[in-house]
């Protein structure tokens, strides 16, 4: 992409339809979601304790909720036109 | 054995309800031709709460619900793995699905082996990817009817009767009406499990002393019990732990009913919302494997099965007849029964299609049009569900757990080439057939390795291969696929090498890189200049 166009090229297919990619800084945001669920060191205690769960079992419980908010967060954030 | 009557005819009730849903469904939407495209995946036209309902229909098994406890119950802390493993698949396969969709949706792939075909330009390595796929399911399927098994076990009914009813009828309405009835049933399937873990996950810790009482009683039973079982993870099965979760998310979605569900829908929109909504399913998840943890300070015991052993899959079942008043305990067990339903409807069309697309037309009849393909799949569901059928009144249970167990490493050795595909075509088809067949060598033989400890068998034990095979002196065990897949992995990418330094040819491509980002139009902003000639 170090080419400069030149005023005689066809404008480039991006500004004809919508830009023909996926890629988006955002999308490193969904690392968080995969990471952390397969650090087991982070998560495999009993304590603290919440409501009676060991730490193993609520903790691992909220990666669900995450996985669904980074990801809500990263569909929003890519949506075309955003 | 006393027979559960209340149970029992809440459950024949509402699987006479569904499967009049199912017949109906033939109607909803129908389109005017007999095709794939409309019996197999319903028009590709799914938008999004209704796809959340579909693929989650889809994905989160009668079985699952059942047997994620039953190892939590038996093994402890391993048992949980279940749990990143459904909240990573999403992430994961967010940016992988799409690619997916696209490209099948502006060639009308229907299975992985359609797309593997065409960007590798190799009919066997299709045909690779279509077996592994055909013979992953069938234990899969299989075991669903292990999930209706243990609910009829629990109600008192034994004999194998039912079960064949019941599979007659699904047989019948999957024939008819395609993809449309597992989508519409998904929706009362879903719904009777949010209502019965809604209910469930208050009412059982209030009956049996709280949820530290509970957690208290868990602890105690695996202190006193030998190893290998824990509370916690131990040293030896973590990396076991992270090395399941990891391997199980990337096979979830190369499965063949996975792919079916998400090429039903409408744009690529819809998948991305469907995939950041279905974690709310994994949550529930989370909360049916708690089951299991109850079930020991409920200090319910497993009732012996078809093999004359104490059955774990039938501890859910039995919490929930112990702690619920008896119409509620029918209510969970339809929850079950028809969360059999669902996915074995799926899992029998893609099967199904893969035998169609990539065997039937790619070898037996290349004529075949799309009328005549929809009648082969229609008609090849109903061999699948019979074989699966067969597979358990034939062979012991156990074999088809077994089965499956190795069915999920065996559909990991299909990565290189359909989800690596997706992004590079560097790889070459012969260095894919090597690596998926060295993949699958090491993930079968690894597997006849390890011992089942719990059952005294020397082989075919279980997922986690000890290290301490390979002269490594440790008790570290790790998931035979994920052993497979990164054999699989080296294997593909050295060969790849080899083969284009030696000029072997690679094949053609009959995709573009513009294919990967097509869409649907939306009527409401799509330019009609732009959409004629595409």
């Amino acid at each position: 992409m170090t080419q400069l166009p030149s005023a005689q090229d066809p404008p480039p297919p991006a500004l004809l339809e919508p830009p023909r990619t996926d890629r988006s800084w955002w999308n490193w945001l969904l690392l968080i979601p995969i990471v952390l669920p397969l650090l087991t060191f982070v998560y495999n205690r009993e304590t603290p304790r919440l409501a009676g769960f060991p730490f193993f079992f609520w903790f691992q419980l909220l990666f669900a909720l995450l996985a669904a908010g980074i990801t809500a967060l990263v569909y929003l954030l890519t949506k075309p036109g955003s | 054995m006393h027979v559960r009557g209340t149970e029992l005819v809440i459950v024949v009730v509402l699987f006479v309800l569904v499967s009049g849903l199912g017949f109906l469904a033939s109607r909803w939407r129908r389109a005017s031709h007999d095709s794939l495209e409309e019996w197999a995946l319903a028009g590709r036209g799914f938008r999004s709460w209704l796809s959340w309902f579909v693929i989650g229909g889809d994905l989160y098994t009668a079985y699952t619900y059942v047997a994620v406890p039953a190892l939590l119950f038996g093994s402890g802390a391993i048992g949980l793995y279940a749990l990143p493993y459904v909240a990573i698949e999403y992430p994961i396969v967010f940016l992988i699905m799409i690619r997916f969709w696209s490209v099948s949706k502006t060639h009308g792939y229907i299975t992985s082996a359609d797309f593997v075909r065409a960007r590798f330009g190799s009919p066997t390595l299709a045909l690779a990817v279509a077996v592994t796929g055909i013979v992953a399911t069938m234990p899969y399927i299989a075991l669903n009817l292990l999930g209706i098994q243990a609910v009829l076990t629990t109600v008192g009914i034994n004999g194998h009767w039912p079960l064949i009813i019941a599979f007659v009828v699904l047989a019948a309405f999957t024939y008819r009406s395609g993809v449309r009835a597992p989508a519409l049933i998904s929706i009362v399937k879903d719904s009777l499990v949010y209502i019965v873990v809604a209910v469930a996950i208050f009412y059982i810790p209030y009956k049996l002393g709280g949820w530290t009482h509970i957690f208290n009683a868990y602890n105690a039973h695996f202190k006193a019990t030998p190893t290998h079982t824990g509370a916690l993870l131990t040293s030896a099965n973590q990396l076991q732990y992270v090395t399941l979760a990891l391997g199980s998310a990337f096979a979830i979605f190369l499965y063949p009913h996975s792919v079916t569900g998400v090429l039903t829908t409408k744009n690529r929109a819809v998948v991305k919302r469907t995939m950041a909504a279905l974690p709310i399913y994994s949550f529930v998840l989370g909360l049916i494997a708690l089951f299991g943890v109850m079930a020991i300070a409920g200090k319910i015991t497993p009732l012996t099965g078809a093999n004359g052993k104490p059955d774990t899959n039938t501890v859910v079942p039995s919490l929930f007849e112990h702690i619920f008043p008896h119409w509620f305990t029918g209510l969970a067990f339809a929850m079950i029964v028809i969360g059999a339903l669902v996915p074995a409807a799926f899992m029998s069309i893609a099967a199904a299609n893969l035998f169609t697309r990539n065997i039937y037309k790619e070898y037996l009849r290349r004529s075949a049009s799309p009328r005549e393909e929809a009648q082969v799949s229609k008609i090849v569901s109903l061999v699948v569900k019979g074989g699966a059928l067969l597979f358990i009144l034939l062979i012991q249970p156990q074999f088809s757990i077994d089965l499956q167990l190795l069915g999920g490493a065996i559909i990991l050795q299909t990565l290189p080439s359909v989800m690596v595909g997706l992004y590079t075509r560097w790889l070459h088809r012969g260095a894919l057939i090597a690596g998926w067949a060295a993949g699958l060598v090491a993930s079968i033989w690894t597997f006849y390795l390890t011992p089942n400890v719990a059952l005294k068998q020397p082989h075919w034990g279980g997922t986690a291969f000890s290290l301490s095979h390979l002269g490594v002196h440790t008790e570290v065990g790790i998931y035979i696929g994920f052993v497979g897949v990164v054999i699989n992995l080296v294997v593909t990418f050295v060969g790849t090498a080899v083969l284009r330094a030696l000029n072997f040819s690679a094949g053609a491509d009959q995709t573009a890189a513009s294919d990967y980002f097509t869409d649907d139009p939306d009527p409401a902003v799509a330019e009609p200049a732009l959409e004629a000639g595409n």
